[in-house]
């Protein structure tokens, strides 16, 4: 009997596997995925792996190397459908601060002999190298939207992922406001939800680790954190983390971080 | 002057009224303090209600401090809406499974037992009516809404303490409850604290004759009066409704809707605090079983999907989102359920993050309105 179940491939590339490790961590419903589908290629469940072609193939991390360059290819030629999952592969990730930075300058803050590392100047997202059938956002992404998006492919239809800003998540859960209620740095209003407001439900602003909202207008929200009293250097900060590379945060942090200007926008 | 069945209680009769409402079987739900803020929670007692506390509002600010002293109601309303208590943020709307073959939807069951709304404000009383009229007082009724609207008690605290945000005096929805009440206290502090009661149906009538009461005197109705004189000299802003939405109509290409998205963070915070925003998205959603939810969860105008039609959304822009917010509040709601869809409770204020301003707004339109309408004729 041969088996007629889709097959998955997990791909990693420059990141910290904490993607990929949010699909065991759905552990409720993680029998129920492996039943579903089989997983031809995971290495943190198995060394066991199967050649492609590949159904699906969910990818995380950013490309940080020609060698990764060329293997992202050659993933994307033997999936059917390709995902790619978290902050790193769909924005670059934390590592694409090196992008905007002097050269080397990152890789010799961090390593005794950077001379023996062998990588691009760049982290980009995987959508800058192959077609992308869709990006998760989130560092690390949600359970429940992976698993909504890994059931959405089976069934054949389009997941339900909120493209709005993670206020609209406060709100449904009750959480009152902290940039309103106690003037905290939010980036709340302009990072799309998906985390259900987790850290405002906890008191703490939110990081951005989303990544931009569709439509979000960082330039209005910063102007409103400056005149509140945030500086520019914690407000640039703010958007130099794990979406650094998308270009709407990116923007932003490059734009405060630049020497001020007279009259100049934030 | 007192109408027939008004009373006054001390905080011992409020304390009464409480207990005889859950008596009744009813859920007594009211304004309690959490995480800094007035929120909507199970109220047992006055015990539970935020006395001494004020509030400080402005623009994309509010402020909750304890300042001391009996008022149980010396603040203007926080973030939380009754609209949630009848119209969840997030619903099931029905489950389906297929076993054998065989296809079985199910609804939850939406009964619950009658909510007592204590201390609700005259601004979110009209905000229901509001909600009333376009939830189940038209062809299509939401019965869900309905069930859980029905049998409702409303206890309403008139506002003696309106914020810098509030404009509820231009609405003409308070600062006094005009109708849909059963009971509607006014905290009066001069002296002795204790409430005057008006009584609006009677469903009211009769729990307050189970109550300890006593009749309504001169000095009664005269510190009543001055409570809410002076509530409406405090109302921290003003929406000039003079002929609003037909001004709005003639101005759809004005600049200030450009002007206005420059700050608009399009985050959608105003539709959600706003207590009569009713849009709601569907999604159905099926697991690895193949079961399959209905689900409805509130959406927002300022959403880029609330507008996706079958080729992009017919609002890209923010400036073409935040128009269609106002205008549908405050003119097109007029055609659609013959009323303001704006009851001037601030909330859209206060909880913006960036403090945009409607009644600014509205002002700035106004101010160029007879250029804008120059050019265009």
């Amino acid at each position: 009997m041969t088996d007629e179940r889709p097959t998955v491939a997990v791909w990693k590339f420059a990141s910290c596997d904490g993607c990929q490790l949010t699909l065991l961590d759905c552990e409720d419903e993680f029998l129920a995925i492996a039943g579903a589908v089989r997983f031809a290629h995971f290495p943190e469940v198995s060394r066991a792996s199967v050649d492609g072609p590949y159904d699906l193939s969910i990818v995380e991390g950013s490309i940080t190397t020609e060698e990764d360059a060329r293997r992202i290819r050659e993933v994307r030629t033997s999936s059917r459908r390709l995902i790619t999952v978290g902050a790193c592969a769909t924005a670059g990730g934390i590592q694409a601060l090196r992008n905007s930075a002097a050269d080397g300058a990152y890789a010799g803050a961090v390593y005794a002999h950077p001379e023996y590392l062998s990588s691009l100047g760049t982290s980009t997202p995987i959508a800058a190298h192959v077609a992308v059938d869709l990006e998760l956002q989130g560092c690390p992404i949600s359970a429940g939207q992976l698993l909504e998006v890994i059931t959405a492919e089976l069934a054949g239809r389009r997941p339900v992922l909120p493209s709005h800003s993670v206020c609209q998540e406060c709100k449904a859960a009750g959480t009152v406001c902290l940039p309103v209620s106690r003037g905290t740095a939010c980036l709340g209003p302009v990072t799309r939800a998906g985390c259900g407001g987790l850290c405002p439900s906890l008191d703490r602003g939110c990081f951005g680790c989303f990544g931009p909202s569709v439509g979000a207008n960082p330039r209005a929200l910063t102007e409103h954190l400056l005149e509140e009293g945030t500086t520019r250097a914690e407000a640039a900060r703010l958007f130099a983390t794990f979406n650094v590379g998308n270009p709407v945060f990116g923007d932003q942090a490059a734009a405060l971080s630049a020497p001020e200007r007279q009259g100049g926008q934030p | 002057m007192a109408s027939d069945g008004d009373a006054v209680i001390d905080r011992h009769g409020f304390d009464a009224l409480i207990a005889e409402l859950r008596r009744r079987g009813f859920r007594t739900r009211g304004p309690v303090v959490r995480d800094q803020a007035i929120l909507h929670d199970e109220v047992s007692s006055t015990g539970d209600l935020p006395g001494g506390w004020r509030d400080q509002q402005a623009p994309g600010r509010y402020r909750l401090e304890q300042v001391g002293g009996p008022e149980l109601f010396g603040w203007a309303v926080g973030p939380a809406s009754w609209k949630s208590e009848f119209f969840p943020p997030e619903e099931v709307v029905w489950r389906a499974s297929v076993d054998d073959g065989q296809v079985t939807v199910t609804e939850p069951d939406g009964t619950t037992e009658p909510v007592a709304l204590i201390g609700i404000r005259p601004c979110e009383l009209s905000a229901l009516d509001v909600l009333d009229r376009v939830l189940q007082g038209g062809r299509v009724v939401d019965d869900r809404y309905a069930a859980r609207r029905a049998g409702t008690f409303v206890l309403a605290v008139d506002c003696g303490a309106p914020a810098s945000t509030c404009f509820c005096s231009s609405m003409g929805t308070g600062p006094a409850a005009g109708s849909g009440y059963d009971l509607a206290l006014t905290e009066l502090t001069d002296g002795r604290h204790r409430f005057h009661v008006r009584v609006g149906s009677p469903a009211g009538a009769e729990v307050l004759a189970s109550v300890p009461r006593e009749p309504v005197g001169d000095g009664d109705v005269a510190e009543r009066r001055g409570v809410l004189e002076g509530a409406r000299a405090g109302m921290g802003r003003v929406l000039d409704t003079d002929g609003l939405p037909g001004l709005l109509d003639g101005n759809i290409d004005h600049p200030r809707w450009d002007e206005v998205a420059e700050r608009c963070l399009s985050c959608g915070n105003c539709t959600l605090v706003c207590p009569t925003c009713f849009c709601s998205d569907v999604d159905d959603v099926t697991d690895l079983s193949g079961s399959v939810e209905r689900r409805r969860r509130w959406a927002s105008c300022f959403d880029i999907e609330h507008s996706f039609l079958h080729s992009g959304p017919v609002r890209a822009s923010t400036s073409s989102r935040y128009r269609q917010w106002l205008t549908h509040k405050l003119s097109t709601w007029w055609d659609q359920f013959d009323g303001s869809g704006c009851v001037g409770c601030g909330r859209c204020i206060t909880w913006c993050p960036v403090g945009i301003d409607l009644t600014e707004e509205v002002a700035a339109i106004r101010a160029g309105d007879r250029e804008t309408v120059g050019d265009a004729s």
